[in-house]
């Protein structure tokens, strides 16, 4: 190549105006064993262009593909579980026991008859209570005997 | 998206977000983790990927700016610098040692510039983007990205310039 061409690119290169293929021609031109004596500064810098694209990252990346646990999961699943065991201890009575229109009124009868005759056998011992009164006379009627008890000591003497 | 989808999306361009990050975190371990750290955000957010117009882009980018934070909370301490093994098989021992010093050279002129001069070279000339391309990934506009690229390329030249007439190597 034309050492004059290649003046005129380093002039531009050092510009900032060459475009790819130029610097790529360049590079090439450094890198070749046929430098002109008084361009040969340049050459450590092209061929330290041409190197250092070599360099490769080698290291391993640890990507990690495990899945994070769901906690949202854990709840339906407590939840499912906590529905299981309602049901086993409690299973629906399915063959619960109807009370019909005629049992209701049946009922209610009973009740209101046990509800008459407990009134009345509350009035009943209310009457009765009466007979304490017998009992308290028969406490007096006791003194009767400390009346006794001196005669028969003086009987005895 | 399964684990080897993600990895065909990531492979093209995995090596120049590693770039990248050594450019401006110069050590290669801390490189590794940044490059590291970036695909695996791209991996959490897999459900969008479809929606990013140029994911390549979109991921230096977010290197840049990894890096940049990375810079910002290390800035009290001292970053490690590692040199690369750098193998041209053709050569003779003698001449390989001395390319590696003087690619050396041109790694140490390199971390001398700006950052962002430096993020321009290492898109343009190792990575080859088209200027459109590297505008969009830093956030600037095609002539400050021109003129940025200029200055570094002066720079760089000039200090190897000095460094080849005094024979310094």
């Amino acid at each position: 190549m034309a050492l004059n061409n290649i003046e005129n690119l380093l002039e531009k290169y050092e510009n900032g105006e060459t475009s790819l293929k130029e610097e790529q021609q360049l590079k090439d031109y450094f890198s070749s064993d046929t430098v002109a004596p008084h361009l040969e500064m340049y050459k450590p810098m092209f061929n330290y262009f041409l190197v250092n694209q070599e360099e490769q990252f080698t290291k391993q990346l640890p990507l990690q593909t495990k899945r994070v646990f769901n906690y949202k999961w854990l709840s339906v699943a407590a939840v499912a579980v906590l529905m299981v065991s309602i049901f086993i201890n409690n299973p629906l009575n399915l063959n619960a026991e109807t009370i019909s229109e005629s049992d209701k009124i049946e009922i209610n009868n009973a009740k209101e008859a046990l509800a008459i005759m407990s009134k009345h056998l509350n009035q009943g011992t209310a009457q009765v209570s009466y007979l304490g009164e017998i009992n308290k006379a028969s406490k007096q009627v006791d003194y009767l005997k400390e009346i006794t008890n001196p005669m028969d000591r003086l009987l005895k003497r | 998206m399964t684990q080897s989808e993600f990895l065909n999306i990531v492979t093209p361009f995995k090596d120049k977000v590693f770039r990248l990050a050594k450019r401006l975190l110069v050590s290669r371990e801390e490189a590794e983790d940044a490059t590291q750290e970036v695909l695996i955000k791209l991996w959490k957010n897999k459900a969008k990927i479809k929606d990013y117009k140029n994911i390549e882009a979109f991921s230096m980018t977010m290197t840049k700016n990894f890096c940049f934070d990375k810079l910002k909370s290390k800035q009290a301490q001292n970053l490690k610098i590692v040199h690369s093994n750098y193998q041209d098989h053709n050569v003779s021992l003698q001449k390989q040692l001395e390319i590696d010093d003087s690619l050396d050279w041109v790694g140490r002129i390199m971390e001398t510039l700006p950052q962002q001069q430096k993020m321009v070279v290492q898109l343009r000339d190792i990575e080859q983007y088209d200027f459109k391309e590297i505008a969009e990934m830093l956030d600037m506009n095609e002539t400050a990205i021109r003129v940025a690229l200029s200055r570094a390329r002066k720079t760089i030249r000039e200090k190897l310039t000095s460094t080849h007439n005094y024979g310094v190597k």
